[in-house]
């Protein structure tokens, strides 16, 4: 069963919450316990900005069943504009538009169903900026 | 005044053109492009769907607003196509933006009609003082059922009202309905594709509905055509609104800023309210816009808007239609729109 897990990421595949370090500024997503800079446990929750700069990325060619009508599609490391950094999908693209260093917005998009019965999974992905 | 405070839009990147549908069913694109002015439609990617679009639509809204979303305290999405059969678009939305949750959230639905719905419940409440915030979206990815006449038109697209009673940058003077049970156009429940009446779908429902709520409307307000600067009529082909216009006494230079059909299909649920948004984009303080949405089954909402000087503070704050109208298309063949739109049985 997804959905417990599906709903306690809300926060960060919706919004992008982060922990931000009360000591020191680190900026945990998602979310840590223990800042690992500076050993601090207390964290002020933050919501990252929805845009940042590829860092790198990949073309996956042959997915898993869930994806497997979407190939080819990107996937990439992106540093958004605070600093944080995070694994999303690259859409609406030919994957050869993709380069490392380009900007890109993260937005909603639906991330996978689960299977014909169950729930929809939302999430972020990342489209270049325009 | 209550009136809008912030609104938004989105249509995806996604097109297919006419002549790339009939050339699948052998069918002639010159005359079905004459017939329904329309050259080409949106369509939703593989991972966009009506939830998606709302809350993109939303993000403008509340950008351009210039509020703490948390303020919001109903949030209403009107469509045909909502994702879930049981469970509410509307609760993805809130989460997503930061409502709530100590806030009012329902699903519509009335064929084209329910985005317009959700603006007008939303409006009735900030009116009434229930809270200070409220906004109704109307959003669709609609499907038309293969080789059938609609699927040259039925596309993807919505947008978002966000209504309060400050800084507001378009007022509600007036509002009016015209409703009747007339089965032009229906779904039934478990089917994937609408049926439709043909031509009944013209004159009896849509010209009948959209005629007479704009008269309706108009006598109302004590208003005649040339008291407005613009005005936007539900959009299924190019063609009906301008006819519809015509009849009520408008020139096409009065339509032709909300008159985005031809370039994105019909949006359904999305249709007059991003007509609007597109002529709220171009409108200057004091103009008058008369909307007037039309749902199958039947029935029409019209408004009587009052620009004000505001709309030059927040015009920019967010991407206007027409860019997302024209730029960075990406066209499909009939083979990957079949495969967008789920139209191909898969192997599990």
């Amino acid at each position: 069963m997804i959905v417990p897990r599906y709903t306690r990421e809300i926060p960060q595949r919706y919004r992008l919450e982060a922990g931000k370090c009360k000591k020191c500024g680190y900026l945990a997503f998602p979310p840590r316990v223990v800042c690992p800079e500076c050993g601090n446990r207390r964290f002020v929750t933050v919501r990252l900005k929805p845009a940042g700069t590829i860092l790198t990325y990949t073309v996956i060619h042959v997915a898993e069943d869930n994806f497997a009508a979407e190939t080819p599609f990107a996937v990439g490391v992106v540093e958004t504009d605070d600093g944080a950094r995070l694994t999303a999908q690259i859409v609406d693209c030919k994957p050869e538009e993709i380069e490392i260093g380009k900007r890109v917005n993260l937005i909603l998009r639906r991330i996978r169903k689960e299977g014909h019965a169950g729930i929809l999974q939302y999430g972020y992905k990342a489209v270049l900026q325009r | 005044m209550a009136g809008i405070v912030g609104y938004g839009s989105y249509v995806p990147r996604y097109r297919i053109t006419v002549e790339e549908i009939a050339k699948q069913w052998g069918k002639d694109a010159v005359s079905i492009k004459n017939g329904l002015l329309v050259n080409e439609k949106t369509v939703p990617g593989m991972d966009e769907d009506t939830i998606t679009i709302s809350v993109q639509a939303a993000k403008y809204a509340v950008q351009r607003a210039g509020i703490d979303p948390k303020e919001i305290g109903a949030v209403y999405i009107g469509s045909e196509s909502h994702p879930y059969a049981v469970k509410p678009s509307g609760t993805i939305l809130i989460d997503a933006l930061g409502i709530g949750p100590d806030v009012h959230v329902s699903d519509f639905e009335f064929a084209c009609k329910a985005g317009t719905e959700a603006m007008y419940v939303a409006y009735s409440h900030v009116k009434a003082g229930n809270m200070d915030y409220a906004m109704g979206i109307g959003a669709d990815t609609s499907q038309g059922a293969p080789g059938d006449a609609l699927e040259f038109t039925a596309s993807a697209g919505g947008s978002a009202f966000i209504m309060g009673k400050e800084h507001v940058v378009a007022e509600i003077e007036h509002t009016y309905s015209y409703t009747s049970d007339t089965a032009d156009f229906w779904r039934r429940e478990g089917r994937m594709y609408p049926k439709h009446g043909g031509r009944f779908t013209g004159e009896p429902a849509y010209f009948r509905h959209v005629v007479s709520a704009g008269q309706g409307m108009m006598e109302q307000a004590g208003m005649k055509a040339e008291d407005f600067s613009y005005a936007v009529f539900h959009m299924p082909n190019g063609k009906f609104p301008l006819r519809a216009g015509k009849r009520l006494g408008f020139t096409k230079k009065q339509i032709e800023p909300g008159w985005i059909v031809p370039w994105i299909g019909n949006t359904y649920s999305g249709a007059s309210p991003t007509g609007l948004s597109a002529t709220l984009d171009v409108a200057k303080p004091g103009d008058r816009i008369l909307v007037v949405s039309f749902g199958s089954g039947a029935g029409s909402d019209a408004f009587v808007f009052r620009v004000t000087d505001e709309i030059e503070k927040i015009r920019n704050l967010a991407p206007g239609f027409k860019s997302m109208m024209d730029d960075h298309k990406i066209y499909l063949t009939y083979g990957e729109y079949a495969k967008f739109r789920g139209k191909i049985q898969l192997n599990d």
